[in-house]
């Protein structure tokens, strides 16, 4: 299915963009902020804080009483989002399926069938990817309405259904997030079909929309291309050169659309008109295929127009640009054998933008990058060289983990040393207090047990003070001397007793109320003293078990993080080693194909120039003779 | 002429036997790099996992929940306001200051919360207060400052602040 690699995959990576959470209704703060981190493109702190945040939701008791319960749904997706964005295709299909599985409503069970459909297709798995979209069905959210019809269509071109491709691009022809990407896919699919007047009809059509976003302008140009190649197939080279024509000059095809025009018209024998495109395109950067063919063909047309002289200087510029070109790419395998292409793709710096692959064209200590461009835009690579990118930052993370790791153990040991001499000494000063404390809580207990018996069976005696108490003890023992006392004075002590007594007692009934009263106000301060006491006590208690987890407990942990951490970190470098070398390998075979084409262009270029100056010769030499014979 | 029509015969099927040999190899490479690829994809979930386990012994080391304070920035829904700087001080002491690039604005903008600050306070009563910087959408230059009061209990404290042009907000999580 040579056509089907024509197809064009957008929707996805918009699609993905889309925002999964507006501020508006945020509940959960730590969702929140792998938002922020996942919107910067910081996927790895974004997962680590979602995930942390998922399990502790599903390990609560009652879930509906957690802050991420009403994000719950967002959440799940954002995390196989965020997954897929950090290229971990395996966890991110295992997390939607779960969503998908669940008990959800029809919405989020088709957005997430979408997504996995679409993580199918990205992974060439176009009769899985079919499978999930069949299960949408229901109400399917309008945001991706237009994009699961999209990637529905691509997936029957991948299986070799165009027919049925077809039916559903017809239907997104108004789609305005598809404009010039239906169209042309539209075109695709019909040429698969085999109708291929009703394809050319449509690829004019999407090669004739007036676009204006970068994305669209460039399908517009793919298309003009595509519809110029098959005019060249059924040598209609004058239909060829009008589709090569409008191409943008400034776009990602206009090299080759300026070759292809110059082929078109000496394919229609109109060699003075293959100048033109040629002549711009010999004069771009000197590095793309496309221009290094231009420096052969440019002179090729002026010896078919026998202006031999003029082709002879060009073949001769041809031929020293190869020499340059050829030192350049030897340069640059040397280069990447050495290892400095990978240093060069780790360098802070030039991961800063999306463009860092471009950039990197700037760096002056990687001229290797010049030669691979298009290697480097190709997914595979582009996903070998990300995998090597997030290698090194893992790397970087673990690195960075194991000076933490020491220093919490340097930190837990200070702690130890600042409380192990002191905690033994506090505890014994605190189990004292602690005697005491309860030894006067049990008293303030009976003295509330004993108020509140007063309040059923007064007792005025018992609430006597220290003085009374002292004098109805005197009372007391007096009477009991002059118990068996006789003679007029014992009974006229006993007769002062009794007064003294009555006096006492007189005091005690009638000030009771007021006694009562007072008892319990006093009770009431005592209370919201022992609150406070409590309090202070609980605070203790807290700042006592906080000083021991400070420093116990962690060392198991700290012990299996530093394993963990040191075997990650193994196959992390044992990975990135793999991961850089296959890099280095297909570049540099990427070069030496570069640099063989260069030398069989060399080999033409060296043998065309002689040609072209013989002949220029021959050509003076002619025209000698006839001018000196006037 | 015949000559140089014949060279570009031969060079056209040179460069045709390359385009294939490099087709293979790119097959070749292809299922080195998906291999990897998904080995890469392990090595990453072992390491998330190792990062998960670091963050829980980091925060039991270093903020306990009875002291644990952290202070989160939002942006206002559909505020134009052009946030350049934020500073947090807590009880009078400024414990954080954050410069925004216009990604980390962006990343606001979209609904992203930022964790400004995380520390440790006694449980009890304090006070925050909130500095911004920026422009409004006129150009002019915005600063405003606030004041608000929180209570410290023995569970965490997350407190989200939310910044617009007319008002700052204390949310209570």
């Amino acid at each position: 299915m040579p056509r089907a690699t024509y197809i064009v995959g957008l929707g996805l990576a918009s699609a993905l963009a889309a925002a999964p959470c507006a501020g508006k209704d945020l509940r959960d703060l730590y969702f929140g902020e792998a938002l922020y981190d996942a919107n910067q493109g910081h996927y790895f702190e974004a997962l680590g804080r979602l995930d942390a945040e998922l399990a502790l939701h599903n390990g609560v008791d009652e879930p509906q009483r957690d802050s991420l319960h009403f994000h719950i749904g967002e959440a799940e997706f954002s995390v196989g989002d965020f997954e897929l964005y950090y290229r971990m295709h395996l966890r991110a299909g295992r997390a939607i399926k779960a969503v998908l599985e669940g008990a959800v409503d029809d919405a989020v069970r088709n957005e997430a069938a979408y997504r996995l459909a679409r993580i199918h297709f990205q992974k060439d798995q176009a009769a899985d990817a079919l499978v999930a979209l069949d299960r949408i069905s229901g109400k399917v959210p309008v945001a991706i309405r237009d994009d699961v019809e999209f990637l529905r269509a691509n997936v029957y071109m991948a299986l070799g259904r165009p027919a049925e491709a077809a039916a559903v691009l017809k239907r997104l022809q108004g789609a305005q997030s598809l404009t010039g990407f239906a169209a042309y896919n539209l075109g695709i699919a019909m040429l698969q079909e085999g109708h291929e007047q009703d394809a050319i009809a449509q690829l004019d059509r999407a090669g004739q929309l007036s676009v204006k976003d970068t994305g669209p302008l460039a399908i517009r140009d793919k298309s003009n291309m595509l519809l110029g190649k098959l005019a060249l197939e059924s040598t209609d080279f004058a239909r060829a050169q009008q589709f090569f024509d409008r191409v943008r000059i400034d776009g990602p095809f206009s090299n080759q659309a300026l070759l292809s025009a110059g082929w078109a018209d000496v394919s229609a024998q109109n060699f003075e008109r293959a100048v033109v495109p040629w002549s711009i395109l010999a004069k771009r950067e000197v590095t793309d295929a496309a221009v290094q063919e231009s420096l052969l063909a440019l002179p090729y047309a002026y010896s078919k127009l026998n202006v031999h002289g003029r082709a002879a200087v060009l073949y001769g510029d041809a031929l020293k640009s190869f020499g340059e070109e050829l030192t350049k790419v030897d340069a640059s395998i040397k280069s990447i054998a050495e290892g400095r292409f990978l240093k060069a793709l780790v360098r802070e710096e030039i991961q800063q933008d999306k463009g860092w692959a471009i950039r990197l064209r700037t760096l002056p200590d990687a001229p290797e990058t010049f030669y691979l461009m298009q290697l480097m835009a190709s997914n595979d690579f582009q996903t070998a060289l990300q995998n090597y990118l997030d290698l090194e930052e893992l790397r970087k993370k673990m690195a960075g983990w194991q000076k933490s790791l020491d220093a919490y153990e340097d930190m837990i040991r200070l702690r130890k040393q600042n409380y192990d001499p002191l905690l033994p000494g506090i505890d014994a000063q605190f189990r004292e207090l602690d005697a005491q404390i309860r030894l006067r809580m049990e008293q303030r207990n009976h003295l509330q047990q004993r108020l509140h018996h007063l309040l059923i069976e007064p007792r005025p005696d018992l609430l006597a003070d220290a003085d009374e108490r002292i004098v109805l003890e005197s009372i007391r023992a007096v009477e009991e001397k002059l118990q068996h006392a006789k003679g007029p004075e014992a009974a006229q002590l006993q007769q002062r007793v009794r007064r003294l007594k009555g006096v006492l007692t007189w005091t005690l009934y009638t000030t009771y109320p007021e006694r009562l009263t007072k008892a319990h106000e006093h009770l009431n301060a005592l209370n919201a003293d022992v609150a406070l006491l409590q309090k202070q006590y609980q605070q203790f208690v807290r700042s006592r078990q906080a000083a021991a987890h400070s420093y116990l407990g962690y060392d198991d942990t700290i012990d299996r993080l530093r394993t963990r951490a040191a075997e990650a970190l193994e196959n992390v470098n044992q990975l990135m080693a793999k991961q850089g070398h296959l890099i280095e390998t297909v570049a540099i075979d990427e070069l030496k194909s570069r640099r063989v084409r260069l030398e069989v262009y060399q080999t033409q270029a060296r043998y065309a120039v002689a040609d072209s100056y013989d002949r220029a010769a021959k050509a003076q030499g002619n025209a000698a003779p006839a001018g000196g014979g006037q | 002429m015949r000559t140089l029509k014949k060279f570009w015969i031969v060079m056209a099927m040179a460069l045709g036997v390359l385009a294939s040999a490099t087709a293979i190899a790119d097959a070749s490479y292809r299922e080195q790099m998906k291999g990897l690829d998904e080995q890469v994809q392990e090595v990453k979930s072992d390491v998330l996992g190792i990062a998960a386990e670091l963050a829980r012994l980091e925060e039991r080391l270093l903020y306990p929940s009875n002291t644990h304070l952290a202070v989160f920035i939002a942006l206002a829904e559909r505020d134009t306001l052009r946030l350049d700087a934020v500073q947090i001080q807590i009880d009078g002491q400024a414990v954080a200051h954050s410069i925004y690039s216009f990604k980390e604005l962006e990343a606001l903008q979209k609904g992203g919360v930022q964790r400004i600050y995380t520390g440790n306070v006694p449980t009890g009563e304090h006070q925050i207060e909130v500095t911004i910087a920026g422009k409004l959408d006129t150009g002019k230059e915005y600063t405003r400052t606030e004041r608000f009061a929180f209570t410290k209990g023995i569970e965490p404290k997350l407190l989200g602040v939310t910044l617009g042009s007319s008002e700052l907000q204390l949310g209570d999580w």
